[in-house]
């Protein structure tokens, strides 16, 4: 087991060197340094000195992939993409081109992105179960049609409707919550309630009907039947049987997802005003900010690989019969 | 376990699931039965017991990037800055036009004219070859308390640290046990100005200043070489425009004449800044943990920094060694009528702490202040051009506002910024540029088609004024009236400009050679081609402008862009039609007369120059290097009057108007008169608290039916679910067992 | 009059015939055949075809583009005939101008004034503030108290009109198909209702605002209906556009194994790292930046707009190709371990052939399958992306554009509440056709829920 996992993070080292070059190439197409220099420097007075001044002090006065000047293997060293990449790998996120410092920021903001996330994620996965249970419960029925149509609408619907109307009805007309804001010391589920309610409302749709499917195709096993010609209630199938079973796909299908919830929802946390990772990325996107953009996509790609480590430890966990290998 | 006793435990399961659903929406029902009398639910600021009085505010829509004095160059930056640093001069309060007043200096400077020698000359005397100002210091400034003021027993600075492990423990400036403070020096001054000649810093000042400040230039230079490893005291350099006469007195020398130097001295570059603190801050580690002067400034001005969490809210608190500074006794006319010196003569600041929130969306900010959460719409912006229409009816006679603003008592503050947003033609393209006089009557042509007032009133609600001229309203340049009009577009009729109908704008096209908007040559239509920042601007303002120019035969095309693509346009002089803004850092005609200085075009300095129409006329240029360099007079009002109608007659722009915002400020907040260019007003702010929270409570009753309803749908919608699965459960095994004896009997 | 043909209207209608010619082909296989008879069995799958196909009718029309010629001038040498910077579609045409109808500013729904007030003058010269009028609402009402009584006359009419119309177009399919084993009746009904609705809008647009105008004065109804071309082309070329290196790839994967399987897995495992709205805005700017730096390939600003629509599409298809690619490749996997393809093999028959005979024919249900569960989402995330700043170009109408406007609106009091509606409903309507048509064929086609559906039908 250890092993494995060991070996697969290694296997992740490429992985996240061609992520890294990626954003690199992508940035850098539309950016030179001097826009970035541009850009965080304002709009007035803007002296080439100035500029120079600026990507001296952000490392950025060096060539982006391939230093001609450079003896030897310094060529490829002493360049934009190796400095900054090298540091990334030791987690030293360095500075945002304003002059934070990367790290801080995002320890203090994961917090409250996962104050949102996880609450929104839990009560989805139990809400969702629980609607689709009943849903099983009521098969071929006209209820059933129904409810996988209202499943179905609800999906139709944009993400934007659900969080604009929410606002609108909950914290404007009716007044019950703060609009917007997070303060994690005081009363902190006062902001948490309406994020959460849009949150697991919004993913009602396509996340009850999935289970659904996955509750019917074990509804339709052969033990299910065994079950039922044995006499036992309905009840009793479906908590006993159905559920337990089902739940190794749901475990292994949700697994992937719960290191990304340190990401926070970009729109969630946008519209409500959550300091948390989400709008960090926003922002950065908006101000162009390369330094933040390259941090969050690393971590965003470490999450990743470790949501499929998981995944694949948690499947060995599920089903004793496979082996890591 | 009987199987009976399975089912009681299965069911049990599920009843505990599924009641769930029910206990969070109990959850969210429970203050509706414990609120009577607690604050409202919808508070987002939290409750603090004290007795401070506190204006609560917001930042909106991002955050400060840089509060360190030297590097910050934008509104939203200054809103802190100006609080916290006092720099030596200041504007009045309450006077318009604006009056420059001594902030930190004890009386206005001294100015003192030179010659090539460094002897003194008479001001008009051709040999005059420097300027010196020679600053005075009041006697009673103090820095705030902080940590990097602190002795030990010995009397050094306390908290030095020779690695990181040893100061690792302080997180931010509040973490610090032990703080102190000291007198402002003369050389806190100069070493602000040595900063921003510092490379390190690339401060925004430095390449402007250097054509001023003796000696910057080659201290910056000498600077440069220079080896950094750890803090350098740059104090140990000397600049040569710097004297530090004694603790009290500061001269500045600068190259030849430059009256406007002034008003530089009120710009928080000019700031004082401790040697400690700055040396404090280098501590090796701190920049990690964000311990720099970008992010906890230290200043002598009435308020200083408690809270920095750029991601949900800066906090500032009274300066406790703050100078003696009073509520001024006099204002505009008017002032007295409108209660604006009823603070008259009362000690500054009459606030003890302000508390500014993150807010990106306008929707919360305008729900928030609505329910009396915030005290005013805004600080840099005013947040209300998206409600304007709604939220007042603009009278012939006046603003008024809607019922619901009436209801909530909310004042209003109406704020004309020195700025102007305007659209620009390259006067070096081939097809609207040049300066033919058909090229200015096609110039002319597109300016009147351009409905200004009508854009102003859809897409800014009338927030804005439509500009006759480069220089705005309040500053010397800017007429009322007849005399104020651009007579090239406007006609003066019944006592107000009237816009040239578009009849004439036909006529004078057909003379520039495009009749119907069509080449009289080729046929070829007319399109022109405008580039904007693709944030600013959207379908519909390009739908609205596309049509205005149909009305006249004329084709556009918009050409978004994000910024740097659009400045690169500028740079390069490859456009046609450009938008761009300008916002005075003075008051003073000069600093946008300059808007179309010749030298000042990109492609003449090869630099970023201000005159992006790259308008050149040798006759504007003779006029602005005169203007430049005469102190305010009838002479140079002359001369600006004559720039000025050579900006009309050439047509340079295609519209322009001045920014007008009204703010809105909440019944319980007092002394809100705006001031277009100084920030550093908040010291005059007054709240009452006790009034804003019995508003609060008043406007912010929860509805709570909501609430039930859902819980009766929830319900209604479980109810038949059982009933249907009981009937459901029960049938089926009535069927089987009817199917089974049927089977039995078929079967017997 | 010059057509004027966008790269995406040339897609679009390519994609159209290939899938015309695709399921002609699929039609000779008798169990996709027999599949296809699941979807369109039920009611629902007919009322959802039907109304996709309106959708993709409409944007289709609106694809058809064109540049209006200007009159010729005395002046010009050659009788050289120049065109309008403005490009019209044929769906302009034949929504009879409805967006040519501007007024001022917002009004709202079948309103006579407008929503915001005017500075205006009295006969006297006298300066007043009021709601003006509008240009093109109500015109011909004598007197402004008639208004709801006309718009019920003139609905009633065009309701006739209408079902005539309805009749017309029903009356041939009855005549061929009313022995077809399809319940058709539902398909007939959509189209009734559609096309009532359809008559009754281009009909009272005349008179009134259906759906009230925007900030710019423009009509919002025919903003949403100028959305369908957007959303529909957004939803099917992303896929388009990355299919054939999903499929490429994916099938090379799976079949050759080895090196060009570790080539393609680390290339997919690391495109889907990236967090996919980051690696979206970047390629975006990207290409935003592409364009502006080479003005000259366009000559209508449209074609920028077109050009910028086409790189989005292309790069949702590049973030969504690694599911697919990875499905494929898997089915791949799994069908070469099959005994004919080891057959084939041992046979000594030519890769190129086992890959276009064997493997391909049996991954093209995937494909079908992701196509269809992916078109809308695609259709949701352009909306979103807008919202962020990196969707469709803002001189396109769409409804993400739209919502993203509409934002501030709902801060008013009184709300403008019809901007968001308009882009809704049109939105919902499309979304919720696909989703539901979407099922059916996941039903149909794959073979773990088509076991499912079977077993609930015979449950």
């Amino acid at each position: 087991m250890l092993a494995y996992i060991i070996r697969r993070l290694f296997y992740a080292i490429p992985i996240l060197i061609g992520v890294n070059l990626l954003t690199f190439l992508l940035f850098f197409v539309v950016n030179s340094p001097d826009d970035m220099a541009v850009s965080q420097l304002g709009q007035k007075y803007v002296t080439p000195e100035g500029i120079q001044a600026w990507k001296r002090k952000n490392g950025y006065d060096l060539p982006l992939f391939f230093n001609p000047e450079a003896p030897g293997s310094d060529a490829l060293t002493e360049t934009i993409f190796f400095t900054k990449s090298v540091r990334l790998f030791a987690f030293d996120f360095g500075r945002s081109e304003s002059g934070r410092d990367i790290t801080t920021d995002v320890s203090t903001r994961m917090w409250p992105s996962l104050a949102v996330a996880l609450p929104t994620f839990v009560v989805g996965i139990w809400v969702n179960i629980c609607v689709a249970l009943m849903v099983v419960m009521f098969h071929a029925t006209r209820l059933d049609r129904w409810a996988v149509f209202v499943f179905v609408a609800l999906m139709s619907i944009s993400y934007l409707f659900y969080i604009i109307g929410g606002q609108y009805l909950v914290a404007k007309t009716w007044k019950l919550v703060p609009i917007s804001g997070f303060h994690g010391e005081i009363q902190p589920w006062k902001f948490l309630l309406l994020p959460v309610l849009v949150g697991v409302i919004a993913g009602i749709g396509a996340g009850a009907r999935w289970y659904c499917t996955l509750f019917l195709e074990e509804a339709n096993q052969d033990y299910v039947r065994t079950a039922r010609a044995k006499g036992a209630s309905e009840i009793r199938i479906l908590f006993r049987h159905i559920l337990p079973n089902a739940l190794i796909p749901i475990l292994t299908g949700v697994v992937v997802v719960i290191p990304s919830l340190f990401m926070g929802g970009l729109l969630i946390e946008s519209f409500f005003g959550i300091p948390g990772l989400g709008s960090y990325m926003l922002d950065a996107i908006n101000a162009q900010d390369f330094a933040i953009v390259r941090a969050m996509v690393f971590i965003g790609s470490i999450l990743y690989i470790v949501g499929l480590i998981l995944t694949d430890i948690s499947y060995t966990w599920a089903d004793p019969r496979l082996r890591l290998s | 376990m009987t199987a009976d006793q399975t089912t009681r435990h299965t069911t049990a399961t599920h009843r505990s699931l599924c009641t769930l659903p029910i206990a969070l929406l109990l959850v969210l029902a429970l203050p509706v039965l414990t609120a009577c009398g607690e604050p409202p639910w919808n508070n987002p600021n939290p409750l603090v017991q004290d007795d401070l009085q506190t204006y609560q505010s917001m930042m909106a829509p991002a955050p400060p990037k840089h509060l360190d004095p030297a590097l910050s160059y934008a509104t939203d930056e200054s809103l802190f800055i100006m609080q916290i640093y006092e720099p030596p001069m200041d504007y009045h309060f309450l006077k318009r036009p604006y009056e420059l007043i001594p902030g930190a200096l004890a009386s206005a400077p001294e100015v003192t004219f030179l010659d090539a020698d460094g002897q003194p000359v008479e001001e008009s005397d051709p040999a005059v070859a420097f300027t010196r100002y020679t600053l005075r210091l009041r006697e009673d400034l103090h820095f705030q308390p902080h940590p990097a003021f602190a002795l030990d027993d010995a009397g050094q600075p306390l908290y030095l640290f020779d690695n990181v492990a040893d100061g690792a423990r302080f997180k931010q400036i509040p973490d610090f046990p032990v703080t102190g403070a000291r007198p402002v020096h003369a050389n806190d001054y100069a070493y602000a100005i040595r900063r921003l000649a510092d490379p390190k810093n690339a401060s925004p000042m430095l390449g402007f200043m250097s054509q001023y400040i003796v000696g910057m230039k080659a201290f910056s230079e000498q600077v440069a070489g220079l080896p950094r490893d750890s803090w350098l005291n740059l104090d140990d350099i000397p600049m040569d425009g710097l004297e530090v006469v004694d603790e009290r007195t500061l001269n500045i020398t600068i190259k030849g004449l430059y009256p406007q130097f002034v008003y530089w001295l009120a710009m928080p570059f000019f700031s004082p800044i401790a040697p400690e603190v700055d040396r404090f801050y280098h501590n090796p580690g701190f920049a990690d943990r964000n311990l720099t002067l970008d992010w906890w400034p230290v200043g002598s001005g009435p308020f200083m920094m408690v809270k920095n969490d750029p991601n949900s809210e800066i906090v500032l608190e009274r300066n406790p060694n703050y100078r003696a500074d009073y509520f001024p006794t006099e204002g505009a006319p008017g002032d007295l009528e409108a209660g604006n010196l009823a603070d008259a003569g009362k000690r500054l600041p009459l606030i003890d702490r302000a508390v500014f929130r993150l807010e990106k969306s306008g929707l919360s900010l305008w729900t928030k202040f609505m329910q009396g959460y915030y005290d005013r719409s805004g600080e840099v912006h005013s947040n209300t051009t998206g409600v304007f229409d709604q939220a007042f009816v603009v009278r012939p006679d006046g603003v008024e506002m809607s019922s619901e603003l009436a209801d909530h008592r909310i004042t209003m503050s109406p704020d004309v910024k020195p700025g102007l947003y305007y659209y620009g033609f390259n006067m070096r393209d081939p097809v609207v540029g040049g300066y033919t006089e058909e090229k200015r009557k096609l110039r002319q042509a597109l300016q009147i088609a351009f409905q200004t007032e009508e854009y102003l009133n859809v897409f800014y609600k009338g927030n804005g004024i439509a500009a006759h001229n480069l220089i705005p309203p309040g500053i010397p340049g800017n007429l009322e009236g007849e005399a104020g009009m651009n007579p090239y577009v406007y006609d003066w009729v019944d006592g107000e400009p009237r816009r040239k109908s578009l009849d004439y704008a036909r006529q004078l096209l057909a003379e520039a050679g495009y009749p119907n908007g069509r080449d009289a040559s080729t046929g070829e239509p007319l399109k022109i081609f405008i580039d904007v920042q693709s944030q600013a601007i959207d379908n519909t303002s390009m739908n609205w402008i596309d049509r205005v120019f149909a009305e006249i035969g004329v084709q556009v095309e918009f050409r978004p862009a994000d910024f740097n693509r659009t400045r690169e346009k500028l740079l390069t002089g490859n456009t046609q039609i450009f938008s761009h803004g300008w916002l005075a850092d003075y008051p003073d005609p000069e600093n946008f007369l300059f808007l179309l200085y010749g030298p000042e075009s990109p492609l003449e300095c090869d630099c970023d120059g201000a005159n992006n129409s790259n308008y050149a006329s040798e006759e504007y240029d003779a006029l602005f290097r005169q203007m430049r360099v005469l102190p305010p007079g009838p002479e140079r009002d002359a001369l600006v009057a004559q720039m000025v109608e050579l900006y009309r007659r050439d047509a340079v722009w295609l519209y322009a108007f001045y920014p007008k915002e009204i703010y809105l400020n909440n019944s319980w907040v007092y002394n809100n008169k705006r001031h277009g260019i100084s920030k550093s007003t908040l010291k005059y702010t007054r709240v009452d608290e006790a009034e804003r929270e019995k508003m609060q409570a008043l406007w912010n009753q929860p509805i709570t039916w909501p609430l039930y309803a859902a819980l009766l749908l929830f319900v209604s919608l479980l109810l038949p679910g059982i009933v249907a699965y009981r009937r459901r459960q029960n049938a089926t095994i009535r069927h089987a067992i009817s199917r089974h004896t049927l089977s039995r009997h078929i079967g017997g | 009059m010059k057509p004027l043909l966008l790269w995406s209207d040339a897609l679009i209608y390519l994609l159209v015939i290939s899938l015309c010619l695709f399921f002609l082909r699929l039609r000779r296989d008798p169990q996709t055949r027999e599949h296809w008879r699941q979807v369109f069995s039920t009611r629902i799958g007919m009322v959802t075809m039907t109304l996709i196909l309106v959708y993709v009718g409409i944007a289709l029309l609106d694809s058809l583009h064109f540049r209006r010629a200007l009159d010729p001038v005395a002046g010009s040498p050659d009788g050289e005939v120049f065109y309008d910077g403005k490009v019209s579609s044929v769906l302009d045409v034949m929504l009879g101008g409805m967006g040519e109808r501007f007024e001022r500013t917002y009004s709202a729904p079948f309103a006579l004034d407008s929503f915001e007030k005017q500075d205006m003058q009295d006969e006297a010269g006298q300066t007043y503030r009021d709601f003006p009028p509008l240009k093109h609402a109500g015109q011909h009402l004598e007197q402004p108290e008639h208004r709801w009584r006309d718009v019920l006359t003139r609905s009633a009419s065009a309701l006739l009109w209408g079902l005539l119309l309805a009749a017309l177009v029903i009356a041939p399919q009855w005549l061929l198909l009313r022995r077809s084993p399809y319940p058709w009746s539902a398909s007939w009904v959509t189209q009734a209702v559609v096309i009532c609705l359809a008559v009754w809008l281009v009909s009272i647009s005349r008179y009134y605002h259906v759906l009230g105008t925007d900030l710019g004065g423009a009509d919002v109804a025919y903003q949403s209906i100028k959305g369908i071309r957007t959303g529909v082309l957004l939803g099917t070329l992303a896929t388009l556009i990355m299919l054939p290196i999903a499929v490429t790839l994916g099938v090379m994967a799976g079949y050759f194994k080895g090196w060009v399987d570790d080539v393609v897995q680390y290339l997919y495992t690391t495109l889907s790292s990236i967090p996919g709205i980051l690696l979206i805005a970047a390629s975006v700017l990207l290409f935003q930046v592409y364009i502006d730096l080479n003005p000259d390939f366009f000559s209508v600003g449209l074609q920028k707009a077109d050009a910028r629509f086409l790189a989005l599409c292309f790069i949702l298809g590049v973030t969504s190709w690694s599911s697919l690619c990875r499905l494929i490749r898997a089915e791949t996997l799994k069908i070469s371990q099959l005994g004919y393809v080891q057959a084939a093999h041992a046979f000594g028959v030519s890769h190129r052939r086992i890959l276009t005979r064997h493997i391909l024919p049996n991954v093209t249900h995937i494909i079908l399958i992701t196509f269809v569960l992916d078109f809308s989402a695609l259709v949701l995330a352009e909306a979103v992306l807008s919202y962020i700043g990196v969707g469709i170009d803002p001189t396109m109408a769409s409804w993400g554009n739209m919502i993203n406007g509409a934002r501030a609106e709902l801060s008013r009091e009184p709300v403008v509440w019809w901007t968001l509606s308009g882009a809704f409903f049109f939105m919902f309507v499309l979304v919720l056709a696909a989703n539901l048509f979407s099922d059916l064929v996941r039903d149909a086609f794959d073979p773990r829920t088509a076991k499912l559906a079977k077993g609930s039908a015979a449950a």
